[in-house]
């Protein structure tokens, strides 16, 4: 009976992994490597701005390694998710590491790359043909919001990475990619049962972080048959065990018996962790539920403004037992001296006090705002239709704040410890996420460009 | 009375995308679990009227092979949005931790 050993390098290709790790795992017969470099996690500036997270030497030294070692076994790499949000700038920032890899190493071989980034017309065709779905919750999307935003990319299944494989690529580097597509395209190729290749995707998606003490990143593996897989940390300090690992597939995910991916559901319902040794699990008895219509996510980021900060602490107990008054007359003063002095309606801008010692950590959400301690954290948090406009509003708020009355006061006080000099920053471009769709296609690799190229 | 993370071996929030949190309550062992949920303290309608969500959102589930209770509900902000607080929505277990549990 044929068996697939696949080999998770780390959680995130950014985090890294013991280099000992991950040589003894591909000795041990890995038949390939994987690794995820992105998430949604850090929010919507990635995506928007086109910036990697990095860092870029880090990424580095991950790929070397890996592609180091795949090349010695014959074995192929794939990197999802490529530069933290897979569009096309992350993915060329991605392929130009692995080729000054190439290059410095004198390393031959064959560089698949696959596009995820969607152009704007190809999508807003889709959304006039009404093959876009929202999920739920999502942000409303129009033709109008479609053509505004700065980018968008759609998840990719498996099957653009088996096309890849296919084509006899060595190193794959897909843009925004399914984590468990990474790690369930080969074994799927190679008769792998869906639900057992998708659901090991999904216990090996975070690399070591499956294991019932994760001291450090570190790699993952696991050996996928025709009924089931067992994993086993390929680091001898770790150890995996029933619990730990049944657990990972809560992480992250809002329903824990059913992961939705593209092409269809892995229902864990009935699924089986069994310890076949004090490291190893043994997993079994997941189903797969083919979709009706084979759809992919779409993620999308659109400018929202232009952020200016400052930071303040708040100590005088009498401004404190009042802070709300304080802050609410505050504002009132402030949003009339900006419309005084730079013509701005209080629409055209947004001024948030974010108190930390109050409700900082969650906002609205927060169900006990009152303040306790003895001082308070403030952010000042301006965000304007331009970075000047945000750097214009932004004094004007923390020096009448500076000198904002109490009832309690005569004469004029100072209500603000500012850290800095200057006491704030310009925080650039915010964007937020404006799609959380599903993309109904006909062939699963439709918006996926694939390059091939001969390093 | 004693509260709820003296129950517990880990509580956690986190996105499940960028959309909707998801909470993981662990139970120290099968004891704690079951005194938690006979206490009836922790329910989908007492995670509804703390983070100020429709009951009908909130999404609760007890995991009995892993003495867990897992809750979902949408993201009351987007994360990243202009006035989000918490981006990877990784303290809004907060109050949780302390929530008194009274058991006969």
């Amino acid at each position: 009976m044929k068996k697939i050993r696949a080999l998770a390098a780390t959680g995130n290709l950014s985090t890294g992994f013991r280099e000992e790790t991950l040589v003894r795992a591909v000795q041990q017969g890995a038949h390939f490597i994987g690794c995820d470099a992105g998430t949604t996690d850090s929010g919507p500036y990635y995506l928007g701005s086109g910036k990697p997270r990095g860092p870029r030497e880090g990424s580095k030294r991950n790929l070397r390694i890996m592609i180091r070692e795949a090349l010695k076994a014959g074995i192929p790499v794939i990197v999802g998710s490529a530069g933290h949000a897979g569009g096309t700038p992350h993915l060329n920032w991605t392929l130009e590491i692995v080729r000054e890899l190439a290059r410095e190493n004198a390393w031959h071989f064959k560089l698949a790359a696959i596009d995820s980034e969607i152009p704007k017309e190809l999508l807003l065709g889709a959304f006039l043909a009404g093959r876009i779905a929202p999920l739920c919750p999502a942000p409303e999307l129009q033709e109008l919001s479609i053509r505004q935003a700065e980018r968008f990319v759609a998840m990719m299944g498996i099957e653009p990475i088996q096309s890849a494989l296919n084509s006899g690529a060595q190193v794959v580097v897909a843009g925004r990619c399914s984590d468990v597509a990474i790690y369930a395209a080969l074994p799927v190729v190679e008769g792998i049962p869906k639900s057992i290749a998708f659901h090991a995707g999904k216990i090996l998606e975070c690399g070591s972080a499956a294991v019932a003490q994760r001291f450090y990143p570190d790699c993952m593996a696991a050996e996928l048959d025709q009924d089931g897989f067992t994993v086993e940390p390929p680091n001898p300090a770790f150890r995996c065990t029933p619990q730990s690992v049944a657990a990972h597939t809560l992480y992250e995910n809002a329903d824990p018996y059913h992961l939705v991916e593209s092409g269809g559901v892995v229902d864990t319902t009935a699924a089986k962790y069994e310890a076949i040794s004090d490291r190893a699990v043994r997993v079994s008895g997941a189903h797969f539920i083919p979709a009706e219509k084979y759809t992919v996510r779409i993620e999308g980021a659109a400018l929202a403004g232009y952020r200016s900060i400052v930071v303040a602490g708040i100590r005088d107990p009498l401004v404190l037992r009042q802070l709300d008054k304080f802050l609410t007359g505050l504002r009132s003063v402030v949003e009339r001296k900006i419309e005084d002095s730079l013509k701005l309606s209080r629409l055209a801008y947004t001024l948030q006090f974010r108190v930390y010692g109050s409700n900082g950590s969650l906002g609205q959400a927060e169900p006990c705002p009152q303040v306790e301690g003895h001082e308070v954290g403030l952010i000042i948090d301006v965000v304007a239709s331009s970075q000047s406009l945000a750097a214009d509003i932004l004094p004007i708020v923390w020096h009448t704040g500076l000198h904002h009355p109490i009832p309690e006061q005569e004469g004029l006080a100072s209500n603000f410890a500012f850290p800095f000099s200057p006491p704030g920053a310009d925080m650039g471009p915010v964007y937020r996420f404006c799609a959380n769709h599903v993309w109904q296609l006909d062939d699963p690799c439709e918006p996926f460009r694939m390059t091939i190229e001969n390093l | 009375m004693r509260e709820l993370w003296q129950y517990t071996k880990l509580i956690r929030s986190k996105n499940a995308g960028p959309f909707e949190l998801t909470f993981d309550i662990m139970f120290k062992d099968e004891d704690c679990f079951r005194e938690v949920l006979t206490s009836g303290k922790l329910s989908a309608e007492l995670i509804a009227q703390l983070y100020k969500v429709d009951l009908k959102q909130v999404r609760f589930f007890v995991i009995e092979s892993l003495l867990t209770v897992k809750v979902s509900i949408p993201r009351p902000v987007f994360s990243g949005d202009v006035d989000d607080t918490d981006v990877y929505g990784g303290q809004f277990h907060g109050p949780l931790v302390r929530l008194p549990v009274e058991t006969g």
